[in-house]
């Protein structure tokens, strides 16, 4: 009987420790955050891409309207690859692209924007990173789609899609 | 003479309570990196790491203790922006019931057998 029992508890303890380890590996070991709950937009101050004047976010986002905030820099190839899906996004009226330039040289930035167009209604500048960190980002390219009542209701990371694209479109219509 | 005395005395303790808080600060700061996760990297906290993530999560990290902010608060600001996974040390809540007490079951289990055989036989 207590050899049984034994035994019970070894194959037992055994097929816990499988369990766990099976589903384990077969998780991915690559980090995507994700948002279950709406977030309010930071509360921040930036510098102007064009005008190089200070601005905080509440005159940013001051418009009733959707806005999708996008970080991108000149030496990021997806970015390059998303670049005329935002040009396409940027025709929609209900919607405004803010785009955050990450650890980028102005120079390069602005050579960019001139050489595959503007898709964004206002360009900040983040040198440092920390801009993004207030967003929750944590790579580029990354994208954020803002509601009418300034919350952040959907983030993509890595380079947006045909298929992302239509889901923004739908959100915003 | 005695005001150059008394001046040099001020001076040099400013400045060795300036060093002492300096210390502190950075203490504090190793403390805080050390036990956030770099999201971007395999295994490494943002203390170890030299990746744009890790640099930026610094500078912030530098900024809210600059700030007077608490340490418990700048963990709650990043927890905030990238969930519970940022942070090394989870917190006791519902999801993380299993992981805190299941060692402290194991252990008792443990006690309890070893009680059983040893003690238990001998009488």
């Amino acid at each position: 009987m207590k050899k049984k029992f034994n035994l019970f508890i070894i194959i037992t303890s055994l097929s816990f420790c499988f369990v766990i380890f099976y589903k384990g590996l077969n998780n991915s070991n690559t980090y995507a955050p994700k948002i279950i709950d709406k977030k309010n937009i930071p509360i921040f101050e930036a510098k102007d891409f064009n005008s190089n004047t200070y601005l905080n976010s509440a005159k940013i986002f001051e418009e009733d309207t959707f806005y999708i905030v996008n970080i991108w820099a000149s030496w990021c190839v997806p970015c390059k690859k998303e670049h005329p899906l935002l040009m396409e996004l940027n025709k929609n009226q209900s919607v405004k692209l803010i785009g955050l330039n990450y650890r980028d040289k102005l120079n390069n930035a602005k050579k960019f924007i001139n050489e595959f167009g503007n898709p964004y209604s206002q360009i900040l500048i983040d040198n440092n990173g920390t801009l993004g960190i207030e967003f929750g980002a944590y790579g580029i390219p990354e994208t954020f789609l803002i509601d009418k009542n300034k919350m952040i209701i959907k983030k993509f990371v890595g380079p947006i899609n045909e298929k992302i694209v239509e889901e923004i479109k739908l959100i915003i219509k | 003479m005695k005001i150059i005395k008394i001046f040099l005395i001020i001076f040099l303790t400013q400045g060795i309570s300036q060093l002492k808080s300096d210390e502190k600060t950075n203490k504090l700061k190793s403390k805080i990196l050390k036990n956030i996760r770099c999201l971007i990297c395999q295994g490494q906290s943002v203390y170890d790491s030299e990746s744009d993530f890790a640099s930026s999560i610094k500078l912030v990290v530098d900024k809210k203790i600059d700030e007077g902010i608490s340490e418990k608060q700048i963990y709650e600001f990043l927890r905030h922006k990238y969930g519970d996974w940022i942070i090394y040390n989870p917190k006791l809540q519902q999801k993380t019931y299993i992981l805190w007490l299941l060692p402290l079951l194991l252990f008792s289990l443990g006690g309890a057998i070893i009680y059983k055989n040893l003690i238990i036989k001998k009488k």
